[in-house]
Order: structure tokens, then C-alpha cells, then sequence
């Protein structure tokens, strides 16, 4: 591995000890012998096992529970519903003060999405627990439902998620969050070019090879210990404080093996349930997604549209930038408020425009709710963004590479978040990049420099 | 509860138990006989994480019957190391980077094991065909593939010395 | 309920002891039933194992093979007198998987799997099913059409068919995880021909209805010709009549349509 220390030679002070050395892995020793522990190699006498009752409608009222049968079901120790969730109602980024709490740990009068949990069916074998979910009777009354991110903010959509009265969430901006600089209807009227395109993406899903779960098991102390392939760890523990309304030392969480994240396994779906399960029980309990549930329950990255309006001159400079971006929540908040909220500052992306108006939308739709995915926020973006450039680039007659060159961010420019840029490196990558990739531009580009602007 | 005798050889050892009729082989390594190496990725038969040996031959573990491995010889990831030295399969993915979460692993070792055991110097197709049935979704299976391979040519390599020193 | 396992030497004693039970079914190598236990069926409480030797053997009397139903694609790929099948059997999935997938379970799997059939259906296979009364033969495609209704207790003991010239026997399975994904579609085919023209001719597809099929039309019209690029083209538009596809998380409908023809015309032209 080299490093092109050429580059803000000035700014560098001495070697990398670690950087650019080949280093082994802590953990890859324990993984060839096969004893890197994830939760579920644990043995423990006596452990259950929790089966999830799951809504078969996108969008229904719940008119009647019925447990009786699975009550009575051999092997079945407890079957839990929304009434015996201390606290319900939640939301993970309430940590932040990020509200409201939108989120029933087991609902109880609507299901928003198909596959929201209703009921836990806990029992001392996996079979005793299928049969006896089976055997859960729910009467629900069907609701018309929404799937698309436009269709769902049209007057008149049916309303996903009535903690927050309608079918977005709502910023201290308004409807979205929004970034405003200059006028961008005054740069449309300049420029010599409009290019207006919509851009899609689906969910996508992070499909690790170890599937979401966790084992709960009541320890010594009157403590819970919780072990979880989860993420995040710390968020867990304290939103499954908030839910079981025990204090956090009351809880311990093991943790920090993963077979496989990538942002899927950030969302607290399966512990608070179990540890409750483990509660109740007295007994340790495991809850471990199986491989549908893996592929349809857990989140996914969130889908997103996005338009993108530009305003062209034709030597090449984008004077106008107008964006609008639609992230689809589903029907649960999550981590999306966030998500959208880091779009909104990821756009227009690396490039310097005076007029830029921007607004992304966090929308609720009775779609699987959507959460983190590697950049989440970001990555959809980059692409509407990048895709955009290259055809703007192929309006005016220009090579990709260099259309890039002349819209670059320098220091020193003023941002749309009215920050000024600093620390940017964007032409000294594309400069090196270009070699690598053996893909020549004119010399002039190879004379820029992102600490000023030349050309 | 209708419980049945197996009886197999686990990595060498003789093991005898009373298990529920119905049983997956995966099921019995895991929690009967706390072989934790075995993994349950999607208990289909489509991810290869519960790959192990039967009788030499690569088998899926979480849809295999224990009460069809009566008399069969086992293997799995937790015989594969002798004591602190590393099998060769073993070494190799430690130094190609073959591994980031490690769920997958387990299963490619295996998988891999089948085919060195009865074919020591695969091609890269061979290999390619040993581990389609193996799923990762962290390294890109580059890495694994050519960590196998380089078992290939050490094979090759100490084979032709064989052959030249007789 | 508990899970049971039962094992039988007889193929007439399970096949009555399946019969009285809806909840009993006959284990291959658990590629679809165990996988569906798993994962939460519970109309399955009894496996059931026959033991018969015949199962797992491959007898060749006079060009004619029969193929016990319990023989795996890992011992079909390795058995040189069927090397022409060793292709089909090795597209089966990975090596777990043909290390226990069998002929008999693979007659069953469900679209966009069943390759191992579409190879059978245009050797002119002939299924022997065992019944509480005996035994009794069905040609393979009229398997394929009523294999839903069966009566619940028949088992399928072996195929058999009549060993072709290798070099008339084609097969290609399209899939797009490399190697040995699912199949986008699959296609078998058996091409004598007499002083360069087609005198017979069988073509089955794989995935492009709810079972593996024939594809007669194209069969009438690739008859007689001399197999030229001009002949081919033409040949293959008529295929599409004889396919009812699906969407699926492999591919849409639309795209098995719109690709069929392109590898039947590769598949032809080899």
C-alpha cells in the first residue's frame, strides 16, 4: 500500500506507524478455530424459546387478542402482549431527545406494517413454540394502506403512524429539513442549461450470514444478562431500561460480536422483548429471527426518491442546485429522522453552487420500517448525485472527470449550510485518482489545488 | 418425549446419546454435544454455515437427521486444529485476511477440507465449485478463494518434492 | 406435537403407513422437508426412511438405466457411465447440497428448482411409484402434470430411462449467482440426427412453467430442419407457447421470456 504523501506535504509531520503497514485482525485467530463467541453459542439448562406472532396486513385496526389456546399449549410458559410491556411505546433516538415515541414494543390497537410483532409466545422447545403461535387468534379489521413516499404525503393518504398525526416527521425546520443559499429560482433564469431527473432506490437489505437475536438470562444479583449480536450495545441497554422500566445497572449486556452488521442490527427489536420474557419466566430465554425474518422483518435500508433540479452555464458550471429527497421511514421513526437529517447536510454534495435549496423528507409509510445501513443518509445520495453529474457533464460536451474538476469545493468557499469549506482534498483525489485509473484529463486540472481557486 | 440412541464418531471421539427423534445433526453437535463451531446462518440449507463432514463428504448439518448419522464419522472445525498448531486451511485464511465477522468460517473451512482431502491441488474453478455452496457477505470470497488456493499450490509444491526426492 | 422418525425396509409398509398419516412424509436428503420443519411447519410430525438397498443403486442392463430414487447428484456426477448427466447433476446447488439432494426429492422441488427433472424429461424417463397395492409406471411428463394430486403414500422408488449417444444429449442452466445458483431457466435437449437433419428431436425447460415441461412446438419445428442459424432463429419464437413463467426473486417473468429464446438459440447452435 503506498501513500501519496506528495499532497499537503506541508501539513504532514513525520511517518504513519500503522497506517499503510499489513496488520492481522484481532479477532481472525478466534474465528478460523471457530470460537469467536457469538450469542448463540451458549448453552443454558432450561432455556427457552420465544416465537414472535406477526401481522399478516400491511395496515389493520386490532379488534380482538385471543391467547387462550396458546396459553394452554404444552410446553408454553407465558405468552406476553402489549399490556405486560412496562413501558410500550418508544422510540430508540429518545436517548437524544429525538421524539416522539412512535414505536409499540408489542402492538395493541393498529398493526402499521405486515410482520409487527403482537404477541410472544415463550416455551421450552421451538416446535412447542410454533404450534403454539399458530394457535394465536387475532381479529383485525383491514385498513387501506400506502407504500409510496409521495402517494403517502398526498391530502388524503391513510394515516400510518398517529403519534404523529401525519405521514411525516416533523423537524423544528417544518415538514423537512431544510438548507436554503441564495436564490435558486434567480440561478435558474441564468443558467444556459436545465437538467430535471428523479432518482429511486428500493430497500435494501444487509442479509448478515448470523441472523438478529439475543439469549436472556436471569443472573445472580437480580440481575438480567443479555447476550446480543446487536450494534449497539449501549443504546440497547438503555432503551431496554426505558421499556422494562428497571434501572441500567439491573441490566448487563455481552456483546460486540456481530456475524455480520452493517447497520442492521442498530434497531432494539429483540432484547427488550426477551429480557421481559426472561422476567417474567425466571427462566434464561433466546430469540433468534429466523431466515425470513431476518429478510422481511429486520430493517432495511431505507428507500429513497430523490429530484434533483440543476442549473447549467454552458462552460460547465452548476449555478443552481434544487433537491428534494424522499427517505421512506416505513412505518416506525427509527433512525430515519436521522438518516434524512444527514442528507439534508450530505447534499448537494462536494461541489461548490451559490444557489442551493434543499429539503428531505422523512416520510411514514406501512412498508418494514427502514433503519442504518452502511452511510445511511449518504450513500443513496452520492449516487442520485454522482449519476446527476455525469449526465450534466455528457450536456455540456465535457469529460466526467473534469466537469467534476471545475464544480469542486475549495477552501474557503461558503457551503449551502453557510459553512465555510475547509480541509478539502476533493481535486487532489480526483488528480490521483485519475492516474490510477488511467484515465488522463488536461493538464490545467492536474495544476489545481483545493487550497484555492484556479480555473 | 420419544428419545432415541445415537451413536457416531465426532473429530475422533466416540459419542453416544439419547436425543429427541427428529433431531438435525446441527442441533446435536450444538447442544447435545456443545460443538458451538457449526453454525445456524438460515437453518434452509442455503447459507453453508453449518457445513460439516459426514464419512468425508461436505453435508448440511441443519437438515440432516442425527438418526441418519448413526455409525458415521463427524467432522467439524473443532477437530481441525492439532492442539495450538493450525491445519494448513487454517493458517492460510489467517494470513490472506480470509475473515471479518467469522460466521462464515466455519462452513468454508469445511467446505474447503472436502475438497483438499480428495482433490490436494484444486484449480480455482474446483475451488470456486467446493465453496458455492458457502455464503459471505463481508469479504467478497476473493480472499478465501485464493487463501485455499495457496493450500492448493503448497500441496502441489511439496507433492513435486516428494515425487523428485523418491 | 414431537417430531418422529420411522424407518421401513418394505416400500409397501411405508407407503400404507403414509397413507393413514397426513402428518408423515417421505425423507430424500431433507433438502425441502427438513428445511420446511425448521422453519415452522407443523403439518409435519413423522419422517419417514426407506432403507431398501435399491434405493441408492444405478443398475445399466442393455442401455437401459435405472436410477434408484434415493441416488444422490454427488454420486451421479462421479458414476462414469453417466458422465453425460454429470453437467446437470453438478448444477444441483453447491456440495452440501448434492452430497444428499436425490433424484426422487429433486422430481418434487418446486420451480425454479427441479433441474435434475428437466434432464430426465427428455430422456423419456419413466417414474416407478410404490403404492399400498404394488407398484405402478407413469411417463415422466404425465409425473410432472399430476404430481400435486398423488395419493398421499405413494413413493417414488426410481426412473429409468434409455442411455442416449452423448453426443445428442445437451444441457444448460442459466443462473445468476456463479457457480450453482438458482436457475433463471434451465434447458435440456436430445437431438438425433440422420444425414444432417434433425430426425428427432426433445427439448424440457426448467423454470419457465410450475413443473419442468416439454417444449413441444419447438420440437415440430426444429424436426427436419438442418439445424442452420436461419432454421434455429425461426425454431425458437415457437417455444413461448409451450412456457408459463413466474416472477420470483430470481427473475421476472418477463425476463425468462425475453431470454429463452437466446439460449435455446446458443444451446441449438453448439
Amino acid at each position: 500500500m503506498e501513500i501519496s504523501k506528495s499532497y499537503f506535504a506541508d501539513e504532514r509531520h513525520g511517518d504513519f506507524k500503522e497506517i499503510g503497514q499489513s496488520r492481522q485482525r484481532s479477532d481472525t485467530a478466534g474465528h478460523v478455530r471457530g470460537i469467536t463467541p457469538f450469542y448463540a453459542d451458549r448453552r443454558f439448562p432450561g432455556l427457552l424459546h420465544l416465537r414472535m406472532v406477526r401481522s399478516p396486513h400491511h395496515h389493520a385496526r386490532i379488534l380482538r387478542i385471543d391467547t387462550t389456546a396458546a396459553e394452554r399449549h404444552p410446553g408454553v410458559k407465558r405468552v406476553i402482549t402489549a399490556k405486560d410491556v412496562p413501558h410500550n411505546v418508544y422510540t430508540v433516538l429518545s436517548l437524544i431527545n429525538i421524539g416522539p415515541e412512535d414505536e409499540p414494543v408489542l402492538a395493541f390497537d393498529k398493526v402499521r406494517w405486515l410482520g409487527e410483532p403482537v404477541a410472544a409466545v415463550v416455551a421450552d422447545s421451538e416446535r412447542s413454540a410454533h404450534e403454539a403461535a399458530a394457535s394465536v387468534r387475532v381479529d383485525y379489521e383491514e385498513l387501506p394502506a400506502v407504500f409510496d413516499v409521495e402517494d403517502a404525503l398526498k391530502p388524503g393518504a391513510p394515516l400510518v403512524n398517529e403519534y404523529h398525526g401525519q405521514n411525516y416527521y416533523r423537524y423544528d425546520s417544518g415538514a423537512s429539513r431544510k438548507v436554503r443559499l441564495g436564490d435558486v429560482e434567480a440561478g435558474f433564469q441564468k443558467a444556459d442549461h436545465i437538467l430535471e431527473e428523479r432518482y429511486d432506490s428500493s430497500p435494501i437489505e444487509h442479509a448478515p450470514t448470523e441472523t438478529t437475536g439475543c439469549i436472556a438470562v436471569p443472573d445472580q444479583n437480580n440481575r438480567l444478562t443479555c447476550y446480543t449480536g446487536t450494534q449497539a450495545i449501549f443504546f440497547t441497554l438503555d432503551n431496554a431500561s426505558i421499556i422494562l422500566d428497571v434501572p441500567g445497572q439491573r441490566l448487563h449486556f455481552v456483546g460486540g460480536t456481530a456475524g455480520g452488521g452493517f447497520g442492521g442490527k442498530v434497531d432494539c427489536t429483540v432484547e427488550p422483548i426477551t429480557l421481559l420474557a426472561a422476567m417474567l419466566t425466571g427462566r434464561p430465554v433466546a430469540f433468534i429471527y429466523n431466515r425470513y425474518e431476518e429478510m422481511q422483518i429486520s430493517s432495511a435500508r431505507a428507500a429513497e426518491r430523490i429530484y434533483i433540479k440543476d442549473g447549467l452555464t454552458k462552460d460547465g458550471r452548476i449555478v443552481a442546485r434544487r433537491v428534494r429527497c424522499y427517505v421512506d421511514s416505513g412505518a416506525y421513526s427509527r433512525h430515519s429522522p436521522y438518516g434524512a437529517q444527514k442528507a439534508a447536510a450530505h447534499f448537494p454534495g462536494p461541489y461548490t453552487i451559490p444557489n442551493v435549496e434543499i429539503d428531505c423528507y422523512c416520510v411514514y409509510t406501512n412498508r418494514t420500517p427502514s433503519s442504518a445501513m452502511r452511510g445511511f443518509g449518504v450513500t443513496i445520495a452520492d449516487f442520485a448525485l454522482e449519476v446527476q453529474m455525469d449526465k450534466l457533464a455528457r450536456l455540456v460536451a465535457m469529460d466526467p472527470l473534469e466537469f467534476r474538476f471545475i464544480n469542486a469545493y475549495r477552501d474557503g468557499d461558503m457551503k449551502a449550510h453557510r459553512q465555510l469549506t475547509e480541509g478539502a482534498a476533493l481535486i487532489e483525489c480526483m488528480q490521483e485518482a485519475s492516474a490510477w485509473a488511467n484515465w488522463p484529463v488536461d493538464s490545467r486540472y492536474l495544476k489545481m489545488s483545493s487550497r484555492e481557486r484556479k480555473g | 418425549m420419544t428419545k432415541v440412541p445415537v451413536q457416531m464418531t465426532v473429530n475422533g471421539e466416540e459419542r453416544a446419546e439419547f436425543v429427541d427423534s427428529g433431531m438435525t445433526l446441527l442441533k446435536f453437535l450444538r447442544d447435545k454435544i456443545g460443538d458451538l463451531t457449526a453454525k445456524a446462518g438460515c437453518l434452509q440449507g442455503t447459507c453453508g454455515t453449518c457445513t460439516v463432514l459426514i464419512d468425508g463428504e461436505p453435508r448440511l448439518a441443519c437438515i440432516t437427521l442425527v438418526e441418519d448419522c448413526r455409525g458415521g464419522t463427524i467432522e467439524t472445525v473443532a477437530g481441525l486444529a492439532a492442539d495450538a498448531e493450525l491445519h494448513p486451511l487454517q493458517q492460510a485464511l489467517l494470513d490472506h485476511f480470509a475473515a471479518q465477522c467469522g460466521f462464515c468460517t466455519p462452513g468454508m473451512l469445511m467446505a474447503a477440507k472436502a475438497l483438499l482431502d480428495s482433490n490436494p491441488h484444486p484449480d480455482r474453478a474446483e475451488v470456486e465449485d467446493a465453496l458455492s455452496g458457502n455464503i459471505c457477505r463481508c469479504t467478497g470470497y476473493e480472499p478465501i478463494i485464493r487463501a485455499v488456493l495457496s493450500v492448493s499450490t503448497s500441496n502441489a509444491r511439496r507433492d513435486t518434492a516428494e515425487r523428485g526426492a523418491v | 406435537m414431537t417430531l418422529s422418525y420411522q424407518t421401513f425396509s418394505d416400500p409397501q409398509a411405508a407407503s400404507r403407513f403414509l397413507a393413514e398419516r397426513p402428518e408423515a412424509w417421505l425423507l430424500g436428503g431433507g433438502t425441502i422437508l427438513v428445511r420446511r420443519v425448521n422453519e415452522g411447519d407443523i403439518s409435519i410430525s413423522t419422517y419417514v426412511r426407506l432403507l431398501t438397498p435399491e434405493l441408492k443403486q444405478i443398475h445399466v442392463a442393455d442401455n437401459t438405466v435405472r436410477l434408484g430414487a434415493g441416488v444422490t447428484m454427488a454420486t451421479i456426477a462421479k458414476t462414469p457411465v453417466l458422465a453425460f448427466l454429470a453437467p446437470v447433476a453438478r448444477s444441483i446447488g453447491g456440495p452440501g447440497v448434492r452430497s444428499a439432494a436425490t433424484v426422487g426429492g429433486n422430481l418434487f422441488a418446486r420451480s425454479p428448482h427441479g433441474d435434475f427433472g428437466v434432464a430426465l424429461l427428455v430422456l423419456d424417463a419413466v417414474v416407478c411409484i410404490e403404492g399400498p397395492e404394488g407398484c405402478n409406471e407413469l411417463d415422466l411428463e404425465t409425473f410432472f402434470k399430476s404430481r400435486r394430486q398423488l395419493a398421499h403414500g405413494s413413493i417414488v422408488t426410481a426412473v429409468r430411462f434409455r442411455r442416449p449417444m452423448p453426443e445428442n444429449f445437451r444441457f444448460i442452466k442459466i443462473s445468476r449467482v456463479k457457480p450453482n445458483g438458482a436457475a433463471v431457466l434451465s434447458i435440456a435437449a436430445l437431438l438425433s440426427r440422420t444425414e444432417g437433419h434433425v430426425s428427432a428431436a426433445r427439448i424440457a425447460l426448467g423454470a419457465m412453467a410450475n413443473t419442468p415441461v416439454r417444449a413441444h412446438n419447438l420440437e415440430a419445428a426444429l424436426r427436419e430442419t438442418a439445424l442452420t442459424p436461419r432454421e434455429i432463429e425461426r425454431a425458437v419464437v415457437s417455444a413461448a407457447a409451450d412456457t408459463t413463467p413466474s416472477s420470483d426473486a430470481i427473475a421476472s417473468e418477463w425476463y425468462r421470456k425475453a431470454v429463452l429464446p437466446v439460449h435455446l438459440r446458443r444451446l441449438l447452435s453448439t
